[in-house]
């Protein structure tokens, strides 16, 4: 990596005839990248303690943070804290890992599709997913592995045989991924798969239709820490991933070609992009059912306060995407408390009228 | 009809060529059962170094293609291409980037980056995996918007800009990426003709100067006689004649690439050749 020299102070380093600029002084109206990503994380990451703090002291039983917090009183006879890890905590917590995942999963599809209006469940992960938990709840499977019980496993088969499907699809005619060609299977794979959901329905007697149903809007009351622990590995790899992606991310959303031209592996950073958005996307799936809508509004909400650059977009979402979904639950619960409304309802409540602006606004 | 231009002094061709294209071959792939047209057949090319060559040919003959394979972004079927002496398709991606910057026809980005975002993507292969750019960067980043002539542009969005500023900012993000080769694909088709001067001085200068290898695929044939010491003219994939601008440059060379009738004179005013289109040849009259 070669540092770049010192440009002649009096002259432009490129020539060209309008006079350039004095360098450092000179401030265009946004910050520069590196204040950006710590503001930005900074805020959002913020927000997100602050959700994932105040989310489960909202309830049937009213609680204290700093009794629940306080470690001087034991811990079998702190009620507050009982309520407060035992109860809700697992909750707000799947209700962060899952709206960071999706979310994430959402800009890393957007900007390797070139395409805003893309979902984590627009290349049928989600289908083949549903497929999984639907023939697992349908036919009541018993088999576990680890911590993963027979519906979250099923869910995440579902998603790897899709995902591959795809994938296989869309690199059989070449070097690099066709994103033609993969919006196109995947659109038709989530058609596919969910004949197969209804007709997997049809043949399910109606506690288990019941049941089925209930998983496909999505539920966030995963009840213990157990199936986050089933989840972590997948989103754990997946994180990694994201990591070394943003900058890949920019110059893929410009174009293979000018991706490739300006140094991006492009074959390697589509790969590494869709693994790692199928792994986020499934393992969000296997612990909530798929939760609509988080993937798109949270993304676009993201780019409207800090820009487009996806090295501020992707992590910013990840945070946001916690907090938006843990505020969601909290509504779930409590709008018409004691009934609980799913929570994949109250996203497509406020994501679809959100998704429709964002189209005529486009327009 | 041509008068024979005074002998120039400049750019002596002794050093070695920089970019080579040996017998590179390549075609894209198609889904038709038809046996796939090559669209560059078994071109041998060699760029010296600090040369500014021009790439001319009819529409569909190769052109892009072939700055695609030179600046590695295709990989060849058959032959290779080498930098300084190094097979592209063995480099990385990176390294190749740090070198050769290109200027496509056309950008399309999907999200609506700023042009200074646009500009600073150029300083990608000079950043780690994990790098985010500094004060150094962004001060090259602001010289190749002031090259250009877009400094005022930089915080407005790149897709509300008008076509010929789009085309400035993209030549400011490779310039930004200071290669010491650049690849342009007919980078001033959407610029008025002011424009058109300033950019070409401006290639002309960062040859002239700074020694950047210059490779311009265009449809201008004055353009390309201002600025291009060498000339490379293609017909279907194939290179039919390369060498020095006046000795390639003639009308005959006009009549075989567009069955167009031309006078080419050197315009002293200008300094360099001119082409005048006078009309339009039937095929078999070529």
């Amino acid at each position: 990596m070669k540092s770049p020299e010192a440009a002649p102070s009096d002259t432009s380093r490129f020539g060209g005839n309008a006079p350039a600029t004095a360098h450092a002084d000179t401030t265009s109206g946004t910050l520069p990248i590196r204040s950006r990503v710590a503001l930005t994380m900074g805020a959002f990451g913020a927000l997100t303690v602050v959700a994932c703090l105040t989310a489960p002291l909202v309830g049937g039983t009213p609680i204290s943070l700093a009794r629940a917090l306080d470690r001087s009183i034991p811990f079998a006879n702190n009620v507050d804290a009982q309520i407060f890890f035992i109860a809700r905590l697992p909750r707000v917590l799947a209700g962060a890992l899952v709206g960071s995942a999706l979310a994430a999963a959402g800009v890393v599809f957007q900007a390797m599709l070139r395409n805003p209006l893309a979902t984590p469940f627009t290349l049928g992960v989600s289908a083949g997913s549903s497929l999984g938990a639907m023939i697992a709840i349908t036919f009541g499977a018993t088999f576990g592995w680890g911590p993963l019980s027979p519906v979250p496993l099923a869910s995440l088969v579902g998603a790897s045989i899709a995902a591959s499907l795809v994938y296989w699809l869309a690199t059989r005619s070449g070097r690099a991924i066709s994103t033609s060609v993969l919006l196109l299977a995947g659109v038709t794979l989530n058609s596919f798969f969910s004949a197969l959901i209804m007709f997997v329905q049809y043949v399910a007697d109606f506690a288990r239709i019941a049941a089925a149903f209930r998983w496909l809007m999505g539920d966030l009351d995963v009840g213990s820490f157990e199936p986050l622990w089933g989840a972590m590995p997948l989103l754990l790899a997946s994180y990694i991933i994201f990591a070394l992606l943003p900058s890949s991310l920019n110059l893929l959303s410009l174009g293979n070609d000018a991706a490739a031209s300006r140094g991006v592996d492009v074959a390697r950073a589509q790969r590494l992009a869709f693994i790692s958005a199928s792994m986020a996307t499934s393992a969000a799936v296997s612990i909530a059912g798929p939760i609509g809508f988080v993937g798109i509004v949270v993304p676009h909400l993201v780019r409207l306060i800090v820009g487009v650059d996806h090295r501020v977009v992707l992590p910013a979402s990840a945070l946001f995407g916690a907090t938006f979904l843990v505020a969601c639950d909290v509504l779930s619960r409590t709008l018409f408390s004691p009934v609980e409304i799913p929570v994949g309802v109250v996203t497509a409540l406020i994501g679809g009228p959100f998704f429709l602006w964002l189209l005529v606004r486009r327009g | 009809m041509l008068t024979s231009p005074p002998v120039s002094s400049a750019t002596p061709h002794a050093e070695p060529s920089i970019l080579q294209a040996s017998d590179v071959s390549f075609g894209y792939r198609s889904r038709s059962t038809q046996p796939r047209a090559l669209a560059v057949r078994n071109v041998s090319l060699a760029v010296p170094r600090g040369s500014f060559t021009g790439l001319l040919g009819p529409n569909g003959c190769g052109k892009t293609t072939l700055l695609k394979l030179l600046s590695g972004v295709l990989p060849p079927d058959s032959g290779r291409v080498t930098l300084s002496g190094q097979t592209l398709s063995e480099m990385s991606r990176r390294v190749v980037a740090s070198r050769i910057a290109c200027v496509p026809q056309e950008t399309h980005p999907a999200f609506d980056y700023t042009c200074m975002e646009m500009v600073l993507m150029g300083r990608h292969p000079h950043l780690g995996p994990f790098q985010l750019e500094g004060p150094a960067d962004i001060a090259i980043a602001r010289d190749a918007l002031a090259a250009t002539g877009t400094v005022h542009l930089a915080d407005r969005p790149y897709m509300t800009v008008s076509g010929g500023e789009k085309q400035r900012v993209v030549i400011a993000a490779a310039l930004a990426q200071e290669g010491d080769v650049l690849l342009l694909d007919e980078p001033t088709a959407s610029l008025d003709l002011g424009f058109q001067l300033e950019v070409a001085m401006l290639l002309k200068q960062l040859n002239r100067d700074r020694g950047v290898t210059m490779v311009l695929a265009t449809h201008d044939l004055n353009l390309a006689a201002s600025l291009c010491d060498t000339l490379v003219l293609m017909r279907d994939g194939s290179v039919l004649t390369q060498g020095a601008t006046r000795d390639v440059l003639t009308p005959a060379a006009v009549r075989r690439l567009y069955d167009v009738d031309a006078d080419v004179d050197f315009h002293h005013r200008a300094g360099h050749l001119t082409v005048v289109p006078c009309g339009r040849l039937r095929h078999e009259e070529s």
